[in-house]
């Protein structure tokens, strides 16, 4: 339709609805703080500076880049086939198992194989936590949103007891627990041999895994743009019908989806694992999963608008903190203007009424299957 | 297989099933087969009156799903708005600490049922009026309520008191069933009430006739004069207030504290139930019934340590049954034919 737009021209307008939808929310988060008595400007030049007001502000939004792009990745990639993949948290936590066990076991190996089977182990934990719903789907028609969550819950607790430390009638502890940590719940150390080297090491604490995490991108970028396999999987997602009279098998097209998205969110785990963390803690989660949701769809569902939504909200989760302490404003007020940058830039009826925009004929609406039967 | 008769089966066996609960919680309680560990866990009274209390806020989260999804709106917002539900329970009870217990708790209900009602608003408005997809709207609605209660809530806030059994005279005193069944707090009376008055509403009313119009088949609903949206917009609003329900009963019935993210799931869980339930107001009962019994199954199995599986496996159980329960059925039963979809008059599209 706009064929003859330069790639300028079409980059702004798929700009424009992400970046005004980020100034409302921001607006509006101001408006809520004032209203509960906080102070916007002081929680705003907190959040700035703690994200990029240092080398280690940068340091730290980068490094927290990484799982967002991943997890934002793996959701945006369900959502090319019209999947809603609400279990990025438990394909996330199953990857860190997974590369934890390699990065624990194996001593001897050389870096050169022991980082890559760790990561590798990340991926397949992924993998195999979305292939599940994904296979659910289309041999008993169960909605992934129901799948998905309930396969968060069940991570979380086999990761929990993957590390329990036993209980103080005797209970076994699990098999990744530390016997040196005590009563704690954690894993050992992995071994340096599996752990991501840093690009700008402590205090800035950047490693590989960004590096590599840009790499998945592009890669993911030539396989939904530039293959027949991704060609199926945007097809089964704008139109499930025309794909299967096309000669498209649906099912299989779902299942490698959904695969594809867990892997994707198991290597955020490894990553952040092998990277950063180097152990697993119960403690050390946190929300990745419905923040893969909202930066997916600030990206507009493409791998590298994922990549700057996800600078976003690294930005605010390296900022929260700083924000907090210098504003007294609590943290989570973040997660309030994440939820309504995510409103704005799912509706963008409402940000082209305020702002009187014209409706332009290249916004791709993410397609999500609103119903709970089966894939037809 | 046809809608009704998979319905006239299902309803058989959970008849059977449910009968045969009865008879053996009263053989167990009431004879020497108490002796036994395992038939306690399974059908001593803690166990069902731990399972009705985990029913309550599902089936409530069920109803919640049902009024939305027959008018043809998708609610996977039940969650959050069971949280902020919850949330506003507790803020009002906490503001009304000094009032009689009895009106501070009912204005901590009035509270919940309130704010559920203006989440599923929200969810009305960004889903007909701004036409965005029913599940981004849903989920947002839960990240709001998520982000909100956290922002807002004060850890050293303290709600004195909860609601308290209130047996019903007469039948309180059969035993057994009358311990478990009439002898509970109010919401969970209500919540079963509420059961049967949404099944007649839906069922033998002109508006329960008018709702599943506009969820089967909006286009012939509008041609009738039926205004399909305003249906949509009542419909969520109410279910909203649904689902706050559930979560005031958490928070003024069930633990007496707010806690961040205490809705753990259950507003999905209820999803599962709709479904489940086959988008019936009794058939969501029978199925929050089986899933809160096997939270039940769940606490019991952990206190009597009779099972030598960690404590993270048994945990698992209900999340497990309801992937097991949604995998098995969804095939069989039919959601509404519309919902998800905007319904768009002749003069607006």
């Amino acid at each position: 339709m706009n064929g003859d737009a330069s790639p300028i021209v079409r980059l702004m307008r798929a700009l424009l609805i992400p970046v005004l939808a980020l100034i409302m929310a921001l607006l509006l988060g101001a408006v809520i703080m004032l209203v509960f008595g906080d102070d916007p400007v002081k929680a705003y030049r907190g959040l700035l500076y703690g994200a990029f007001g240092s080398g280690r502000g940068w340091a730290t939004t980068v490094r927290k880049m990484a799982p967002f792009i991943l997890t934002g990745l793996s959701v945006a990639t369900a959502f090319k086939a019209g999947l809603f993949n609400i279990g990025a948290a438990g394909q996330f936590l199953m990857g860190t198992i997974f590369s934890v066990f390699v990065g624990i076991n194996f001593q001897g190996l050389p870096v050169f194989i022991h980082l890559p089977l760790a990561l590798l182990a990340g991926l397949l934990g992924g993998m195999l936590w979305g292939a599940i719903p994904g296979l659910l789907k289309v041999t008993t028609g169960a909605h992934e949103v129901i799948t998905t969550i309930m396969l968060n819950y069940v991570a979380s607790l086999f990761a929990g007891w993957t590390v329990y430390a036993g209980g103080s009638q005797g209970q076994t502890p699990g098999p990744l627990w530390d016997p040196t940590a005590g009563p704690i719940s954690e894993t050992p150390d992995v071994l340096p041999s599996a752990q991501l080297p840093w690009i700008f090491g402590p205090p800035y604490r950047v490693h590989w895994g960004i590096v590599l995490v840009l790499a998945v991108v592009v890669l993911i970028w030539w396989l939904l743009y530039r293959t027949t396999i991704g060609f199926e999987i945007r097809t089964v997602g704008q139109n499930l019908k025309a794909s299967k009279y096309a000669g498209i098998r649906v099912n299989w097209t779902i299942v490698l989806t959904m695969i594809l998205a867990g892997g994707l969110a198991g290597l955020a785990g490894g990553i952040e694992t092998l990277g950063v963390n180097h152990k697993f803690a119960p403690e050390f989660s946190g929300s990745v999963g419905f923040d893969g949701i909202t930066i997916a769809l600030l990206g507009q569902t493409h791998p590298f608008g994922v990549v700057l939504a996800a600078l976003l909200f690294g930005a605010l989760d390296a900022g929260g903190a700083k924000m907090q302490f210098d504003s007294g404003v609590a943290a989570d007020i973040i997660q309030v203007i994440q939820a309504l940058i995510l409103a704005f830039v799912a509706a963008p009826a409402i940000v082209r009424s305020i702002f009187r925009l014209k409706r332009t004929p290249e916004q791709v609406k993410p397609t999500v299957s609103t119903s709970w039967s089966g894939p037809g | 297989m046809s809608r009704k008769r998979v319905w006239k089966t299902s309803s058989i066996v959970s008849m059977v099933l449910a009968v045969g609960l009865v008879v053996m919680a009263i053989l167990v309680n009431t004879t020497s087969l108490s002796q036994q560990t395992w038939l306690r866990v399974l059908f001593g009274v803690s166990a069902l009156n731990f399972a009705l209390r985990a029913t309550v806020p599902l089936v409530l989260g069920a109803l919640s799903g049902i009024l939305c999804e027959r008018s043809g709106i998708i609610n996977i917002g039940i969650e959050g708005m069971m949280l902020a539900g919850a949330f506003a329970g507790f803020v009002v009870k906490v503001a009304t600490n000094s009032w009689p217990l009895g009106m501070s708790l009912m204005a901590g209900v009035l509270a919940a049922v309130l704010i559920g009602g203006v989440m599923g608003l929200l969810h009305a408005t960004l889903s007909i009026r701004y036409r965005m997809d029913q599940i981004i709207s849903g989920t947002i609605i839960i990240i709001l309520a998520a982000g909100f209660t956290a922002y807002l809530f004060d850890r050293d806030a303290v709600a004195e008191g909860k609601f308290v059994a209130m047996p019903i005279p007469g039948l309180s005193k059969i035993p057994v069933l009358g311990e478990v069944l009439f002898n509970n707090p109010p919401l969970t009376y209500l919540a079963l009430i509420l059961v049967v008055v949404l099944h007649v509403a839906l069922f033998h009313t002109r508006w329960g006739l008018r709702t599943r119009a506009c969820g089967e088949h909006p286009r012939a609903a509008d041609t009738v004069g039926i205004n399909v949206n305003r249906y949509r917009y009542m419909n969520t609003t109410l279910g909203g207030m649904m689902a706050g329900l559930a979560g005031g009963f958490l928070v003024l019935e069930a633990v007496g504290q707010f806690q961040e993210g205490m809705t753990a799931g259950r507003g999905f869980i209820s999803l599962a139930a709709m479904i489940f339930g086959n988008w019936m107001p009794f058939g969501a009962l029978g199925a929050s019934a089986l899933f809160g019994y096997t939270q039940a199954l769940q606490n019991e199995l952990l206190l009597a340590g009779v099972v030598n599986v960690p404590r993270h496996f048994i945990s698992m159980l209900p999340y497990v049954v309801t992937i097991v329960a949604v995998s098995g059925f969804v095939g069989r039963v039919r959601p509404p034919a519309a919902e998800g979809k905007v319904y768009e008059t002749e003069s607006s599209a």
